[in-house]
């Protein structure tokens, strides 16, 4: 009875889509103003600084942080599109193209970390112990061995193409392996390939038993890492909890969060170094800003260079 | 589209290794999945359905379980970690056929149990030889063969999981679109990650297009 029939799968059909409506209304509600929503880079969420900061605050405060933890570009790049309150990256250039673009407001220094640079034991560029990390790079252009770039756009490759070119060398040697990925996936290959890489300190850390690579350079000013936290333009979007985000930014300078901040150890070992108000951060900051040398525009943020 | 045109070389590249692993995989994967399929359909042995059952539930694997069971294989520190393999195009390759071989004999044992087993006897009868008898079935069953290719080809060539974890995203080496795809959307870059998909999409049409062509007309007619 084709008229039965077609009753019938109408029937489902009002099912099914109850059914989805119904799935859909489980889903947690967004945008309440106990919610921050804060975009930052993997080397902070990886460490596990914030699993040390974020609980006592969220506690205090009666807030629930919800971390998105993504690199750098994207985590700007989310903040750009108003998808989070604010943001806490490590890229100098990109940020200040971030705030110049009326993207972010109110950025404030927060803290720094370092880089280093990892290699196999056998080090076949033979960069071991060198204090310059300019040279240890043409070296290992020189050598053609491999290393591994981030490729990803983050704060990281930011910062190893800054130091490429700084160390006057064009990363197209053969050895040279953009791969697009995180940090602790670019060590696991560099492990594996036994290659070069660039890595932040907290990520090796976490990770270092489970490698076969070795700090080979470290502690050059060059690869010094600072991180800022800024907030979403409130101007350009509606629904952003700002007043959290801000609260949340200025606990982090404040001399509690900054104690906080250098309270934190991973594996007995000081991580991440407080910044707010520092003489010295603002220099080297500048050093940093002048090493990139990044033509400021106004759509700055969209003429990123791909890799 | 001018956006993928400043990607020039560099798309054309990730394109090819994109379909040079994919329909690699298909290659090696498809012929013991037949086999796969074909023993499924003719043999009655004890355990059949439960082995039927297991082969369904492989389907369900994530991509990613996938390649971190071959990343694990691979590692340096894993059993075939000498092959040197890891993040290779060849390590792609043998990850997508892991992940094409499940849905290759489900779907290609669903098509050729539709066929009369009578075609089967006759062509036997007939004189054909066993391969040629097979041949007869798959003609037999070309609709639902062409489906399992097609969904094969389709899951392997989407798949960013397995890719990205064997294959590394190596640039110019291990790229590809998927991997690609996720890169972009990393970045914040997110137009060239839809561009990049949409160029899936259609080299994806390109090709179904091609077998639908192939395979002729797949409409219902009165079976004698």
């Amino acid at each position: 009875m084709p008229q039965r029939h077609t009753l019938s799968s109408r029937r489902l059909l009002a099912t099914l889509a109850g059914l989805s409506f119904g799935a859909l209304s489980i889903l947690p509600a967004q945008a309440a103003d106990d919610i921050i929503r804060l975009a930052t880079t993997t080397s902070t969420y990886n460490s596990g600084l914030l699993d040390h900061l974020l609980p006592e605050y969220e506690e205090a405060h009666d807030v629930t942080i919800q971390v998105i933890a993504v690199g750098t570009g994207k985590a700007l790049r989310m903040g750009q599109d108003g998808d989070v309150d604010l943001v806490m990256t490590h890229a100098p250039g990109a940020e200040r193209k971030f705030v110049d673009a009326g993207y972010g407001v109110e950025p404030h220094g927060v803290m720094y970390n370092d880089f280093v640079l990892l290699g196999p034991e056998t080090d076949p560029a033979a960069i071991d112990g060198m204090q310059d990390v300019d040279a240890a790079l043409g070296k290992i252009a020189g050598a053609n061995a491999g290393f591994i770039s981030r490729g990803d756009d983050s704060g990281t490759h930011k910062k190893e193409l800054a130091l490429w070119q700084s160390a006057d060398v064009t990363p197209d040697f053969s050895g040279y392996k953009a791969v697009g990925q995180g940090m602790g996936k670019v060590l696991s290959m560099a492990s594996e390939l036994q290659d070069y890489t660039l890595s932040d300190r907290g990520t090796w850390l976490a990770m270092e038993d489970k490698l076969e690579l070795e700090i080979l350079v470290e502690g050059d000013a060059r690869l010094f890492n600072p991180y800022q936290v800024i907030l979403v333009n409130p101007a350009n979007h509606d629904g952003l909890n700002t007043r959290g985000a801000r609260e949340l930014a200025q606990w982090l300078i404040s001399s509690e969060g900054q104690q906080a901040i250098d309270d934190y150890r991973l594996k007995g070992k000081a991580l991440f170094h407080a910044s707010h108000g520092e003489t010295g951060f603002d220099a080297r900051q500048t050093a940093d800003r002048a090493s990139e040398r990044a033509p400021v525009k106004a759509k700055g943020a969209q003429a990123e260079p791909r890799s | 589209m001018s956006l993928l045109l400043s990607m020039d070389g560099a798309l054309w590249e990730i394109i090819g290794v994109s379909f040079r692993v994919s329909l690699m995989a298909m290659l090696i994967a498809v012929p013991p999945a037949l086999l796969i399929a074909f023993v499924l359909v003719r043999c009655a042995f004890p355990g059949r359905w439960l082995l039927i059952s297991l082969i369904n539930t492989l389907m369900a694997v994530p991509t990613v379980v996938v390649g971190l069971l071959l990343f694990i294989l691979l590692s340096r520190a894993g059993p075939l970690g000498d092959w040197h393999l890891l993040f290779t195009q060849p390590a792609m390759v043998i990850g997508q056929i892991l992940l094409a071989l499940p849905i290759l004999v489900v779907m290609l044992h669903a098509a050729l149990a539709g066929v009369d087993k009578r075609a089967w006897e006759t062509a036997l009868q007939l004189g054909a030889s066993r391969r040629a008898a097979l041949w007869r079935l798959v003609m037999e069953a070309r609709f639902g063969v062409m489906a399992a290719l097609v969904a094969a080809f389709g899951r392997i060539i989407a798949e960013v999981g397995c890719a990205m974890m064997v294959g590394g995203n190596i640039a110019g080496f291990t790229r590809n679109i998927t991997t690609a795809i996720a890169l972009e959307t990393l970045k914040g870059e997110y137009a060239q990650g839809v561009a990049l998909g949409m160029v899936l999409l259609v080299l994806a049409l390109a090709l179904n297009l091609m077998l639908g062509l192939l395979r002729g007309r797949g409409q219902l007619v009165v079976q004698a």
